[in-house]
């Protein structure tokens, strides 16, 4: 088989398959992965909605509670159990989850998520390592 | 001229919708005046002797009869011709498989802007082979079928190409517009060679590839009748100046040989620019030749197979070794520069003489560096060269009553880029000089819509819509500038803007540019001017 | 009808996946098998495309000339539209691959044939298809660059600062981003120019609007994991990381539109090498625009050329006209009787 600039051609072939390939490479070596594990608090055993919601809605229920209580200054949450909590970040998801790197971080990290929470708000203990 | 409908009506008729009807169900309109008329069978049997392989199927045919003679394997002819070609010519392969039918090029065509024919535009008239490429070499185009724009080759479809691969001038603008550069001019090339595979062809173009073959010029001049021509010339010459010029023909030992196209020899316009480069050469004392049996720059063969042109174009170096000259230079044309700046040498590279050298200009002691492999230069950088060193003794005043303007022809704008020495020259012996609006000149430049051996009259009608983007650039600045003068540097455009002009411009002059430099120089021991190289007054020695 | 053929593709490719990994619980299948074969299929058809052209030579050189030439020193070269040496023409290739220059020249052609007026062909701009296709081509390299997050652990600093400067709109929550919205825009308009200019609906194929529906499914129902489902992230890069390290776990709390995504996903990836968006790597081999302008000044091969072909030789031009030749006293190199 004869290749014509064969030269140039195969050059741009291994460029294209190192950029499709370097995933491989960079993840070669490494254990498997598996999602972090996080630190739960040690009192209390029913976080304000499902874990199934928080997984995956926390980010708009934050966003809510800023709107609610400082755009409306409604500063109560009923979660879907009828519970009531006050929408506070620091005075009520922070009493629990007190490490920001073991808990909040652990995730973000991985999806390369950068919440603008801690824009304004003063970050807990776990930020100081 | 052949009768055609009136500017107006063909303006009218000129719709850019495109019809309800897919193109693939539109039928071919093969009346008179949409083909060229086929070549000559003595012609074909001739070049079939000549260049084997190239032509074939010679006869005596219509195109408007249903039966074309073809041969009965016609088909497999052209697929295993097509198939050929896919693994000679990478730009074919690569434009088969990669336009997005982004449409960019669709209106970038002189003949859809003339006409509004769908199957004009660009990359519909490409897209009439990929169908063939997808149903006949790819398997979804074979499963999927007309959905995927596949179909099979037919008779319908070997007429349609007729149609509309004569129907492209190779002029390129789609491809300066196209983001991957798919050039329409290579598919037409392709397309023409397996055309010629089965005999269907034009006598426009073989007859002068024959007769350039035989008797070394397009026109079929023989060497006599040539030497003849260059007399009458001389003489006139002779009328206008007083001064008898020596004009060397098939001499050996000269620095350069001097090739043109026949047509700068054989009728007005080019006849002048003929005079125009004598003059100049007589001028600065050139030790050159013409050569009748290289007499023909221009080279039809490129409109045919590339076998055809490498034989076509090989004369030139074997007559200047023959004759043993340094170099060549080109007179004005346009595709032969195409063939000589983008061909030549990989062609006939091998057929140049030790004798030859990089071309230095004898006057001005310019080494034509950019030459230094092909050793040819055209004869618009020599007097551009020239004119910077202040050789030439120039009177523009003869040219007073000119007010010009500048066709950039297809080949040398965008197979070249000579842009600034044909203008540096227009200035340096014209006054007057517009520009016609900037997305018709330069590399943006429309064609004549006569070139890639289109310029027959039988398709006037044609002829005159592709026209249409180039006659109104120039009737705009004939409105606005007065513009009574469009030189060029294309011996085809020499023939086929005359036509052009008279329909939708009337009223200019077409010259070509050393016809408007012989004007402007003084020769030493002429007498004083009183015409042009046409013999028509001067400005201001007009007789009351 | 081409149009909506190749909707009803993707749509049926949509019921496929949503029908397979939901109802029927194929979700390994759909989760490894076919995105890690079709991942394959790309990778290896890709090249496969790329080699069938470089089998085919380059016999001549025929860049499209964009600009003024090289020729006397004192006439300035338009180097990058045409370019005579081999960095100029690495320009012109760069600018043509990465700003899409020679759409940029685009324009549209309009006729006016007013009675009593002179008709008039004029060129307006059209940069329109240029814009579309930045928009789109920008979009989407951003895009599947910002997936990367899902394929890296960990990720790698640049990647994070991509994802917060894509999403620095703060706007919604998840945050925008803004690649979704040059995406979905660019082809969005591209898909409506198809339709709206009867010039391109006329010569479009279900080769053109099947990859459009498709891309803009992938990008549709990217959207919608995103910021309507909310999907959970962490499970699907759990599969994202598996299929980067060959190490297989059931999918576990993934939403039926992850499979749907990476369905149609897998199915671009198939699609791709043989189609139309091989220009992508197409672009680079256009020997119109990937040479220079230099064959008066240097040699160039032809690997076909063919040595036997030979002009019609001044010997047998003679021997055809020697006797008028003679009689019109032009210089000969056998006379008549050395001939005879």
């Amino acid at each position: 088989m004869k290749l014509y600039n064969g030269g140039k051609i195969i050059t741009g072939l291994v460029i294209f398959l190192g950029v499709f390939l370097a995933p491989f490479a960079y993840n070669m070596g490494k254990a498997a992965y598996s999602q972090p594990k996080l630190k739960m608090p040690e009192n209390e055993k029913e976080c304000i909605e499902s874990k199934e919601f928080m997984r995956t809605k926390h980010m708009q229920l934050l966003n809510d509670w800023r709107d609610w209580s400082l755009r409306d200054g409604k500063w109560v949450y009923v979660n879907s159990k009828g519970k009531e909590f006050e929408m506070s970040l620091q005075k009520t998801c922070m009493k629990c989850h007190t490490n920001k790197a073991e808990f909040c971080d652990k995730c973000h990290n991985d999806a390369a998520v950068t919440p603008y929470c801690w824009d304004c708000h003063i970050q807990p203990e776990g930020l100081k390592k | 001229m052949a009768k055609i409908i009136k500017p107006d009506e063909m303006l009218k008729s000129i719709n850019y919708a495109p019809p309800a009807t897919d193109w693939m169900d539109l039928p071919n309109d093969l009346s008179p005046g949409r083909w060229a008329y086929p070549a000559k069978l003595e012609k074909v049997e001739y070049l079939m002797h000549e260049v084997p392989g190239v032509f074939g199927n010679p006869r005596t045919w219509n195109p408007a009869d249903p039966d074309w003679q073809l041969p009965s394997n016609w088909k497999e002819i052209v697929v295993n011709g097509f198939r050929e070609r896919l693994d000679k010519y990478r730009s074919l392969k690569l434009f088969m498989d990669i336009c997005v039918r982004c449409g960019a090029c669709a209106d970038k065509c002189h003949y859809f802007i003339g006409s509004g024919d769908p199957k004009n535009m660009p990359v519909l008239r490409a897209e009439l082979m990929r169908s063939i490429y997808r149903g006949e070499f790819t398997l979804a185009g074979k499963i999927l079928g007309k959905l995927t724009g596949a179909r099979v080759m037919e008779e319908d479809v070997l007429k349609e190409w007729f149609l509309y691969f004569y129907q492209c001038t190779e002029c390129r603008r789609c491809s300066l517009f196209c983001p991957y550069g798919i050039d329409t001019a290579e598919v037409t090339m392709m397309a023409r060679e397996l055309l010629h595979l089965v005999g269907v062809n034009i006598n426009w173009i073989l007859e002068p590839v024959a007769n350039c073959t035989r008797t070394g010029n397009h026109l079929g001049i023989q060497p006599h009748a040539f030497k003849d021509i260059v007399e009458f010339m001389v003489d006139d010459i002779e009328t206008i100046t007083g001064k008898r010029l020596n004009v060397p023909l098939n001499e050996k030992g000269h620095e350069v040989l001097f090739i043109t196209p026949s047509g700068d020899v054989f009728a007005d316009p080019g006849i002048y620019t003929f005079m125009g480069y004598l003059i100049m050469f007589d001028a600065i004392g050139l030790d050159y030749t013409l050569s009748t049996y290289a007499s023909e720059g221009g080279n039809f063969g490129l409109f045919t197979h590339s076998d055809m042109m490498k034989a076509i174009n090989g004369k030139m170096y074997s007559e200047a070794n023959r004759l043993g000259a340094k170099w060549i230079l080109g007179g004005e044309c346009g595709h032969m520069w195409r063939v000589v700046n983008q061909y030549m040498d990989t062609m006939n590279g091998n057929l140049q003489g030790p004798q030859m050298q990089t071309p230095v200009n004898p006057i001005t002691g310019t080494v034509f560096k950019n030459a230094a492999q092909t050793k040819m230069v055209h004869i618009a950088e020599f007097t551009a060269d020239l004119i910077k060193h202040g050789k030439l003794n120039l009177d523009k005043s003869r040219n007073s009553d000119i007010i010009a303007t500048w066709h950039d022809s297809c080949n040398t704008a965008r197979a070249m880029g000579m842009f600034d020495e044909p203008r540096y020259v227009l200035n340096s012996v014209v006054d007057n000089f517009h520009e016609m609006p900037e997305s018709t000149i330069r590399e943006q430049t429309f064609c004549c819509a006569g070139g890639s051996g289109l310029n027959t009259d039988e398709i006037m009608e044609i002829r005159m819509r592709g026209g249409l983007p180039r006659g109104n650039a120039l009737k705009h600045v004939v409105d606005k500038h007065g513009v009574n003068t469009m030189a060029c540097v294309c011996a085809i455009d020499r023939a086929t803007l005359i036509p052009l002009a008279d329909y939708w411009a009337p009223g200019v002059k077409i010259t070509g540019l050393h016809e408007l430099v012989g004007n402007a120089i003084i020769l030493d021991g002429e007498e004083e001017r009183t015409m042009n190289l046409r013999q028509e007054p001067l400005p201001g020695m007009e007789e009351e | 009808m081409k149009a909506i053929f190749s909707l009803l593709m993707v749509l049926a490719l949509v019921v496929i996946a949503t029908v397979g990994a939901g109802a029927a619980k194929m979700q390994t299948i759909f989760a490894y098998c076919i995105p890690g074969t079709a991942f394959v299929i790309f990778l290896v058809g890709f090249v496969c495309k790329i080699i069938s052209w470089a089998k085919s030579p380059v016999p001549f050189r025929i860049p499209t000339t964009g600009g003024q030439q090289q020729s006397l020193d004192w006439i300035p070269q338009n180097k990058w539209d045409n370019p005579s040496t081999g960095p100029q023409t690495f320009m012109r290739m760069v600018l043509e691959v990465l700003t899409f220059r020679s759409l940029f020249r685009n324009t549209k052609v309009v006729l006016k044939h007013d009675d009593g007026k002179n008709p008039i062909v004029a060129y307006v701009s059209a940069k329109w298809l240029w814009l579309f296709a930045i928009l789109f081509h920008y979009g989407f390299l951003i895009v599947a660059v910002r997936h990367l997050r899902l394929f890296l652990q960990p990720v790698p600093a640049p990647l994070a600062f991509l994802d917060w400067s894509d999403s620095v709109l703060q706007i919604l929550t998840p945050a925008i981003y803004i690649s979704d919205l040059l995406l979905l825009t660019g082809l969005t308009m591209l898909l409506a120019r198809r339709f709206i200019d009867a010039k391109v609906r006329y010569i479009s194929l279900v080769n053109d609007y099947f990859p459009l529906f498709l891309i803009l499914a992938i990008a549709l129902s990217g959207v919608y994991m995103r910021y309507i489902v909310k999907v959970d992230v962490m499970s699907i890069k759990d599969v994202a990381m598996g299929l980067a390290t060959f190490n297989f776990k059931v999918p576990a709390g993934v939403d039926v539109s992850f499979f749907v995504h990476i369905f149609l996903v897998s199915t671009l990836l198939v699609y791709f090498p043989f189609s139309k968006l091989m220009h992508m790597g197409g672009v680079f081999l256009s020997p119109t625009r990937n040479m220079p302008n230099d064959t008066r000044m240097v040699h160039y091969e032809n690997v076909w050329n063919n040595p036997a072909i030979k002009p019609h030789s001044y010997e047998a031009y003679e021997d055809d006209f020697r006797e008028p030749m003679f009689e019109a006293g032009l210089p000969l190199d056998k006379s008549p009787e050395d001939a005879a």
